[in-house]
């Protein structure tokens, strides 16, 4: 029964977004205001509507009802309630439907906090934001039923969840990731909405702004959790494969990361226009894309959870809709729309907009990378495969190339600028940081090394330029308290996503080049020495979970006859699969990790493949992600978003809407 | 050269991204040259279509009772098969979890003269149910040109 109701509200959901896909957009048309007021309670009952169909499969899942296909394929009786729940999600049907609850999420999110914005802004806005759930949703009842039955011959017990996503990571990762995919589809309907009505100005850019940074800021956390399991989940240590389907993640992060910056000029300055609504139609084409490439299974990957060519097509053929109509409707409308506004070659747009080509040229790179394969299978040269060292070759000097603008970024003015203001501001903190950079890496336990003095340069130059601005800021204040308080949310977002970005760089530049690993043949009773830690290999264990039996391998780590910790990895055997999975042991600390990882029995006499880690820095990469998406989610705490709020409720109260 | 100043500035501009990319470009296709590699299944391998020390990857089943440890090290061989032809591969390390006789694999590294496989990776599929689709489609044209698959593998495609 509950099944049947989950299908049913999903069919409601279907159709309301139809009438919001329509009706709201025919309003507008027509000048039919009660028509466009309907979009906000439509895009209300989607979300209803797809939170009941979503609470009914966790339901099923919950209560083990093995006659629903996807649970039994996909869960079992023996598994965690918390991991009964996340495998949900863990599945194409199931993952897919969380793709559409999250669509209606930011639908009602859209529908609740713009009642400010003209009627018929609002109204196309949603309307757009329906079409896609149309998409959406259709494509979930017609090809991939989530509730579809195993009847008869319902199983007595269910297949089990892939252990790999038996973690807590993976209980958020992909609800994050897919807050952060769906949500440019608002960027977008911003975007859309604008061509529609033909008018793009600093209050449409305004409004849009708060969304992208929050979508933005929820695919940076979905990205570095999505990372962070894999280094602790997969037992190699790794945390960046360029696998595709991390690719797939990263283009709509990296397209989201320039239009964020794009919609800033467009907002103070009234520039880039165009540019801008071509970079949230290209965001979210990059999502969709990325959405493609998991769900169609064509690449091989952790994230291909099934082949199959009709759900391919269907993606393929949305995609070409999506992309072909709004670049069609760009191609009409854009011109109408531009802008000629004067700045000097030395100013902040200019900064900006070196920031925008640069994150352009590396999304393209990556999304060539990634394609490359599939285009050479289709014209027939053969199955290549694109590794990390083409997209490390192309995207580390990317990014470097990037750094020295954003340095200067923070401090330089709009419009115009000169060079001398920014040597007088930025000489000596750049020269103190060119001794840091030479001095720092002397300090680590494997000496000095050219490739860390250069990301310390990079992140103190980033650190810099934020320093000698907030020294202006300071300056202009009465006191020190005084200019922290006076700094708006935007500014701290700002600096913390910077500076995040700086931690980000030292992080994995030191863990690249000063990390050691060995893969070694290990007895109990053995020793090995790493980087000045000594492992022993104290003994094996035989350890019992809920639904796995595990052989362990403890081990000490001391340094300098003084222990450091002691580290049980695990060797795990899932009891309804068979499957065999690595649980990795960490100890884990701001300047260095040690990871010990067993592989597999080696010979009779007891010894064990082990992966022994230390990779020192490698948290901090995470923490600067973390860095990035908290200060991307502070940016919507700024006054000026909420006082256009008001002002635009106080004209739509007094006089008619435009 | 009297040119108006926004002409000029967007001039500019359009000068700096054109230099700017094409940098990019020749960077990706430098970095591509070194970088791809291609996939040979077994049958292509022993008809001697794969180069000789070159960056390759081959991929198959993995023969039921082809696997031999080393005692004293991590070395490991085996063979991998699309049921028309076999290629020996030698690894030292730690094999993946889902690693299995009768089961689908790539390894890629360098042939050497002896026709075997020296590999600086080996993957193994992701979950039970999943075949990666090169190793997929090679298993099916080995199997249309050769004999039954039970004969090498008790789990057949």
């Amino acid at each position: 029964m509950i099944p049947e109701l989950g299908h049913f509200a999903l069919i409601i959901a279907l159709g309301m977004s139809l009438l919001l896909a329509v009706v709201p957009l025919w309003g507008s048309w027509a000048g039919n205001f009660a028509a466009m007021r309907t979009a906000p309670s439509l895009a209300i009952g989607v979300c209803v509507f797809c939170g009941i169909s979503f609470a009914c499969l966790a339901t099923s899942f919950l209560q083990d009802d093995f006659s629903v296909r996807v649970v039994a394929s996909n869960s079992n009786s023996l598994l965690p309630p918390v991991y009964k729940f996340s495998a949900v999600w863990g599945n194409h049907e199931g993952s897919l439907l969380l793709w559409v609850l999250i669509l209606s999420f930011w639908l009602a999110a859209v529908a609740t906090f713009s009642r400010g914005l003209p009627t018929v802004m609002l109204a196309r806005v949603l309307a757009v934001m329906g079409a896609i759930a149309v998409g959406f949703l259709s494509f979930s009842l017609f090809t991939s039923n989530p509730f579809a039955r195993l009847l008869p011959g319902v199983p007595s017990d269910g297949n089990d969840l892939n252990p790999l996503l038996q973690d807590p990571g993976l209980i958020i990762h992909p609800p994050l990731l897919y807050m952060g995919y769906v949500g440019f589809s608002v960027a977008f309907a911003f975007a859309v909405a604008a061509l529609l009505g033909g008018r793009l100005d600093a209050a449409w850019a305004r409004w849009s702004r708060p969304w992208t940074n929050v979508a933005w800021a929820f695919l940076s956390l979905g990205i570095m959790l999505g990372s962070w399991w894999a280094y602790y989940e997969l037992g190699w240590g790794g945390w960046w494969f360029w696998d595709p389907v991390e690719n797939a993640s990263f283009m709509p992060w990296l397209a989201g990361t320039a239009l964020v910056h794009s919609l800033a000029v467009t907002e103070k300055r009234g520039l880039f226009k165009s540019w801008t609504v071509l970079l949230a139609i290209f965001a979210f084409s990059l999502s969709l894309l990325g959405t493609f490439l998991v769900r169609s299974g064509v690449l091989t990957s952790v994230h291909a959870f099934a082949a199959d060519p009709a759900r391919g097509l269907f993606i393929l053929v949305f995609l070409a809709i999506v992309v072909g109509g709004s670049l069609t409707l760009y191609a009409l409308r854009a011109p109408a729309v531009r802008s000629r506004i004067a700045f000097s070659v030395l100013s902040r747009e200019t900064l900006l907009l070196v920031n925008n080509v640069v994150f352009l040229v590396a999304t393209l790179t990556v999304l060539f990378g990634t394609l490359f394969p599939l285009l050479m299978d289709a014209l027939g040269q053969g199955k290549y495969s694109v590794g990390p060292p083409y997209f490390n070759a192309v995207f580390v000097p990317l990014m470097a190339l990037l750094v020295p603008f954003m340095g200067i970024g923070p401090i330089s003015r709009w419009r115009d600028d000169s060079h001398h203001r920014w040597l007088s501001r930025l000489a000596i903190p750049g020269f103190i940081v060119g001794v840091l950079a030479i001095a720092l890496p002397f300090t680590a336990a494997q000496g000095f090394n050219v490739w860390v003095a250069l990301a310390v340069l990079l992140a103190g130059w980033i650190v810099a330029g934020l320093a000698a601005d907030f020294r202006e800021r300071w300056a202009r204040s009465a006191s020190f308290p005084r200019a922290l308080a006076r700094q708006t949310p935007s500014y701290w977002g700002m600096v913390l996503a910077h500076t995040g970005f700086a931690a980000v760089i030292v992080g994995t530049v030191a863990t690249s080049q000063y990390s050691v690993e060995r893969d070694l043949r290990m007895e109990p009773g053995d020793s090995e020495t790493l980087a000045g830690y000594s492992f022993h290999f104290d003994e094996t264990l035989r350890v019992r979970g809920p639904n796995y039996l595990a052989d362990a391998a403890r081990f000490s780590v001391s340094r300098d006859q003084q222990e450091v910790a002691t580290l049980v990895a695990e060797k795990r055997r899932y009891l309804a699969t068979g499957s065999v999975m690595t649980e990795a042991a960490i100890d884990g600390g701001l300047f260095r990790d040690l990871y010990v990882a067993m592989g597999e029995p080696v010979g009779d006499d007891g010894a064990w493949a082990i992966r022994l880690h230390y990779k020192p820095m490698v948290r901090w990469m995470w923490l600067g992600a973390l860095m990035m998406g908290c200060g991307g989610l502070l940016t919507i705490f700024d006054r000026r978003y909420r006082r256009q709020r008001v002002a635009q409720e106080s004209v739509t109260t007094h006089g008619a809407p435009a | 050269m009297a040119m108006h100043p926004a002409r000029r500035q967007r001039l500019w501009i359009v000068l700096s991204i054109v230099v700017f990319s094409s940098a990019a470009v020749g960077l990706a296709t430098y970095a591509l040259r070194g970088n791809i590699n291609l996939f040979y299944p077994p049958k292509a391998v022993a008809a001697g279509e794969a180069p000789l020390d070159t960056q390759i990857r081959v991929g198959g089943m993995v023969v039921d009772g082809s696997v031999k440890r080393a005692d004293d090290s991590l070395r490991v061989q085996f063979t991998v098969t699309d049921y028309a032809a076999t290629v020996e591969v030698v690894y030292e390390g730690i094999l993946p979890d889902l690693f299995a006789e009768g089961e689908g694999v790539v390894a890629s590294g360098r042939l050497d003269a002896n026709g075997m496989l020296r590999a600086d990776e080996v993957l193994a599929k992701h979950d039970e149910n999943y075949m990666p689709p090169e190793v997929a489609e090679a298993l099916e044209q080995g199997a249309s040109v050769d004999v039954q698959p039970g004969a090498l593998g008790e789990k057949t495609l």
